[in-house]
């Protein structure tokens, strides 16, 4: 008895495999187009993987940091308002019995960087806690406990505070830290310490951050409640931690730029894939008509995507990993100034994002060799040999693409009627962007149609009725230009936005000429005595700071004091009529923006506080903006921050100098109160300051746009090299009749240059729907503010001929090419069979 | 009206060049008709191309019109195709985005001689009156070398060339196009210069030479 399976399979094997053969032979013919397909599809995994990367290091830092310590998945206490507790909460809660280990965190200032300080107590750590192979130093733990203690840091951090083993640095505040050992478990940006110098270190005497909970305790809440009252709340294990949450919309607006990068990377690969398939056509009908059945050129098609993927995508994830590479510094910059995250620079990547990079190159190239797959399936093993009826196809494409076209629009209507948040601004973004990208090949025909019925030289009527043929093999490239245009303009125009605005509300809100930081409360009170008695001095403004949380957002509470400073500059939203008395004199607050949206809060709602002691009940008087806060902020009389606040920093204020008397303001204080002053800096410096941050956030947003933009003249390119010999049999004909190879060079140029500039033309509304939609939408969905939307004609123009220029080199060396082509090249298309 | 004397040409391959063309003399005065045949790779198509100026001899000379055509410069060339020279080819080669009431006349208006009357008289005589406004892919192939012929002669040139006219047309297509072509060269009293395999169409035209081996035969 036989078993036909058996046998059938290698034979079925062996036909793909020749078939595969076949097909791939294509490829050596066609380096060209080989290498587009490649690099469309390596620069689309580069860029998708790339931001993948960065987020994934991101993250992986954010959950080191708070693994170091526990072990990760550890339940822990922390103070319910925010900010600090008392130690004797700790004291009297392991006399009840509960196994908890402290823990105090804080950050100081070593030179020019800032530094984690994290205080534990070895002993009672969890076992997990890679902190407690601190035990694996043997020779130094004795030293932790005594004497001056030992601070552990990863390499890396030494290397960036550039330290050896055994350095002492002095802090800002001008503490001493224990002699410095490495630890590769420390995590990144941190030291840690023994509890006890941390407590000295940070100025926090008495003070915890907050209790880790060993595996096994069983929590009894209501014990907890008899002992700590409300001070405490349980943090779950899996509890996103807060930086997590503030962080979360930077990594999306990271992924959608990454993904939409990915996007028009696809459309290459899709344009290169595509004309292959039309110039194998002939080799898949004749492998038909010799009787390969179609699933076997499927299967053998789909042997080459593979491939493709194997060596496109591992190319690609590479590159992306270079990527992320070079960005890493920007954004590791930028989490920091923005959040305090640190980020370890030492890009380290598990299996798991090499497999996700390929995956997504296997996915796009799949998408992208989709619809010839489809036909392939449908072949009809008859070869028809009727002219390709270009008309009757390009009316039917063309109506195809509209009717997709509104498809999307309605989906975007949908997206914005009906969604919510940042998704849903991403998704009308998206949709809004594909629409117009649909559209374009519709309008550019229609153009070219009137273009047609107007002119009358023979050549521009050419011109015209060949244009709408060359449409469709371009579209793709065209589409992906429009698309990163349009980016371009919406991002450009709201960076530029918020730059103006933010520069504005800068100098509002920085009147103060000096601002400085004592290093405790003792020294501010000293500095504050004869602050007063200075006569260049006009003010000296307490600017408090305190925690709180508020429906489970933190919030800094900060403390003005009544003074012309604020009155007369402070930047306003909204307000109340008689807001700076009422501040003064009632139970009134002023609540930021972001906070404002966050808790549906308007001018003359209530809101409760907590506060050291009880709630307190106050009314919103006013909302003024905090751009780039990625927290929420409270301010409120400064003599109320005293009262409702015990924890208040008593260290932050202002000055208000005489003009011209900065610099020696400055000096002065520098040398009379020295070690007293953990920093001084004056307007100039942090408004500089700050714009570097503002900066940094949009390097990455810039860099990821103009790559975009890159990868799609990239596209234009690729599309213009392969069509080229398609184009070629157009224009034989015409340069037989007596047209010069170089006037018809000419024209294609012409043609091309007036493609690019009618996507600029396109991308321009389509750049400024996008601003609103990222103003309206997604920032204040991301970060709780809403800018006023601008418009910036200069940067249109700029786009305009960023297309062009595009437009120029990539279609440069196709045409010089035709216009040097020897004759022999171009009378080859009378000779060839079609 | 046409001379050509000494012609020769090679093809560069990476084997070495390939004489195709060893030194080819003859002429053809306005109002005669010649047919060239040859086995196939003899190289009538590209004596075809040397004398429609779309190709660069090695050595020789092809004189039209008192015109040394090898010595021009791209320009002057393109000029001369345009203005004097029609060519017929085997598949056609109509403009696809073009009507075909377009591509007829669409040399002569590069030419910047359009003639309506003229234009009018070859539609009709070609029988093409009822598709001007139709597009070469709703054609069928011998709609579509009619319209081929008709271009070539809407610019009135002082040589007509083609190479196999009928060679994609079945026998009794074909020889209709002929007949209305010859009729047509006729009336406007241009040289034809005509590349082809048949014996039969050959004999339609009054001279006729044969390729071999690089030479003209008579
Ligand atoms: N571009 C080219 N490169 C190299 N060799 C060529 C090229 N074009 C033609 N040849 C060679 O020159 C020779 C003459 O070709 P040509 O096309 O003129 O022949 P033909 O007489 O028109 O043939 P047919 O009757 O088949 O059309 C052939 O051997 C051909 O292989
Ligand atoms: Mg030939």
């Amino acid at each position: 008895m036989k078993f036909p399976g058996a046998m059938k399979f290698p034979g079925a094997m062996k036909e793909t495999l020749w078939t595969f053969a076949a097909l791939a032979s294509h490829w050596r013919r066609r380096p060209g187009n080989f290498g587009m397909l490649l690099l469309g599809l390596a620069m689309a995994t580069a860029l998708w993987s790339g931001v993948q990367a960065l987020n994934a290091q991101a993250r992986n830092s954010y959950d080191a940091a708070t693994a170091a310590i526990s072990g990760g998945g550890a339940r822990t206490l922390g103070s319910s308002r925010g900010g600090l507790f008392d130690q004797d909460l700790f004291v009297k809660l392991r006399r009840a019995g509960f196994n908890v280990s402290p823990v105090l965190e804080g950050s100081v200032r070593i030179g020019e960087e800032n530094v984690r300080i994290i205080g534990v107590e070895p002993l009672s750590l969890p076992r997990r806690s890679p902190i407690a192979h601190l035990r694996s130093r043997a020779d130094l733990i004795e030293d932790f406990f005594s004497g001056p203690g030992r601070g552990f840091a990863s390499p890396e951090t030494l290397r960036r505070l550039n330290l050896a083993e055994g350095a002492q640095p002095l802090t800002n505040r001008g503490r001493q830290l224990p002699p410095l050992a490495a630890l590769a478990e420390a995590p990144p940006g941190a030291i840690v310490v023994d509890i006890g110098v941390a407590q000295h270190l940070l100025d926090r005497h008495e003070k915890l951050s907050r209790l880790i909970l060993a595996d096994d305790e069983t929590l009894d809440e209501a014990r907890l409640k008899s002992i700590a009252g409300d001070a405490l709340r349980l943090v779950a294990a899996n509890e996103e931690s807060e930086l997590d949450r503030l962080t979360d919309s930077f990594h999306l607006n990271l992924t959608a730029f990454g993904f939409l990068a990915f996007l028009v990377g696809l459309f290459i690969v899709h344009a290169a894939y595509g004309l292959a398939f039309e110039q194998r056509l002939p080799t898949l009908r004749t492998l038909r008509a010799l009787g390969v059945a179609p699933m076997h050129l499927v299967a053998a098609m789909a042997w080459e995507i593979a491939v493709l993927t194997l060596a496109a995508g591992g190319a690609g994830v590479i590159g992306g990993y270079a990527l992320a590479r070079a960005l890493l510094p920007d954004v590791a910059r930028s989490l920091e100034s923005l959040y305090g995250a640190q980020i370890s620079e030492n890009l380290a990547l598990d299996a798991r994002w090499w497999f996700s990079g390929l995956a997504m190159a296997g996915a796009g190239a799949v998408l992208a060799a989709a619809s010839g797959l489809l036909k392939t399936l449908r072949l009809p093993p008859l070869s028809v040999s009727r002219p390709i009826a270009w008309r009757a196809e390009h009316h039917r494409y063309l109506r195809r693409q509209a009717a997709l076209a509104v498809l999307a629009l309605v989906a975007a209507a949908c997206a914005y009627g009906f969604g919510k948040g940042l998704a849903s601004g991403f998704a009308v973004i998206g949709l809004a962007l594909l629409a117009a990208a649909l559209f374009l090949p519709v309008g550019l025909a229609g153009a070219l149609a009137l273009g047609e019925h107007v002119a009358r030289r023979p050549l521009a009527r050419w011109f015209f009725a060949d244009g709408r043929q060359e449409i469709s093999g371009l579209s793709l490239a065209l589409m992906a230009l429009l698309i990163a245009l349009a980016a371009n303009i919406g991002v450009g125009g709201m960076v530029e936005g918020f730059r103006q605005t933010f520069g504005r509300w800068l100098d509002a809100r920085l009147v103060a000429e000096v601002y400085f930081e004592a290093a405790t409360p003792a020294d501010a009170q000293d500095i504050e005595a004869w602050a007063r008695k200075q006569s260049d001095i006009s003010a000296i403004l307490p600017v408090w700071r305190a925690k709180t949380r508020i429906g489970a957002w933190p919030v800094d509470v900060f403390g003005m004091t009544p003074h012309e400073t604020y009155t007369a500059h402070f930047p306003l939203l909204d307000a109340e009529p008689n807001m700076w008395t009422d501040l003064r004199d009632q139970d009134a607050v002023l609540v930021s923006e972001q906070l404002a949206r966050r808790l549906g809060l308007g001018v003359g709602a209530m809101i409760d506080i907590p506060t050291s002691h009880e709630d307190w009940r106050a009314r919103v008087v006013g909302v003024f903006p905090d751009y780039g806060n990625p927290k929420g902020q409270l301010r409120i009389d400064h003599e109320k921050l005293k009262r409702y606040f015990d924890d208040a920093s008593g260290i932050h204020y202002s000055l208000r100098a005489a003009p011209g008397a900065t610099p020696r303001v400055i000096e002065d204080m520098q040398q009379r109160f020295d070690g007293k002053i953990a920093r001084i800096i004056d307007q100039s410096e942090l408004k500089a300051l700050s714009t570097e941050v503002f900066e940094r956030t949009f390097a990455v947003t810039t860099a990821l746009n103009t790559l975009t933009l890159i990868v799609s003249g990239v596209a234009l390119f690729a599309s213009l090299l392969t069509l080229s010999e398609m184009r070629r049999a157009r224009i034989a004909p015409v340069w037989a009749l007596g047209a010069t190879r170089r006037q018809l060079a000419g024209l294609e140029m012409i043609r091309v240059l007036a493609f690019a500039a009618g996507a600029a033309v396109f991308a321009t509304p389509l750049g400024l729907f996008m601003t609103w939609c990222l103003v309206a939408i997604v920032n204040v969905a991301a970060f709780g503010w809403r800018l006023p939307f601008h418009m910036f004609p200069a940067q249109w123009l700029v786009v305009l001929l960023i297309a062009l220029c595009a437009a120029f080199f990539a279609a440069l060396v196709p045409l010089v090419r035709l216009a040097r082509s020897a004759p022999t090249e171009l009378l080859r298309v009378f000779s060839n069979e079609r | 009206m046409l001379r050509v004397e000494r012609l020769s040409k090679s093809y560069p391959t990476p084997q070495g060049p390939i004489p195709v063309l060893r030194g080819v003399d003859f002429t053809l005065d306005a109002g005669a008709s010649l047919a060239l045949t040859g086995e196939s790779g003899s190289g009538k198509s590209t004596l075809i191309h040397l004398v429609g100026a779309l190709d660069d001899a090695d050595s020789g000379e092809v004189v039209l019109d008192g015109v040394a055509l090898t010595r021009l410069p791209e320009k002057a060339r393109a000029a001369m195709r345009r203005d004097k020279i029609g060519v017929v080819f085997q598949q056609f080669n109509l403009i696809p985005s073009l009507t075909v009431a377009e591509n007829l006349g669409f040399q002569a208006r590069l030419a910047g001689r359009y003639d309506p009357p003229w234009q009018q008289e070859l539609t009709e005589r070609l029988g093409l009156a009822a598709l001007g406004a139709r597009y070469p892919e709703e054609l069928s192939g011998g709609q579509q070398q009619r319209v081929a012929i008709g271009r070539a002669l809407a610019v009135r040139p002082k040589l007509l060339l083609a190479d196999e006219p009928t060679g994609n047309l079945d026998e009794a297509t074909g020889d209709n196009v002929m007949s209305l072509a010859l009729d047509l060269v006729a009336a406007t009293g241009c040289a034809f210069l005509m590349a082809t395999h048949s014996e039969r169409l050959a004999s339609r035209l009054r001279r006729r030479v044969r390729l071999e081996s690089g030479f003209l035969a008579q």
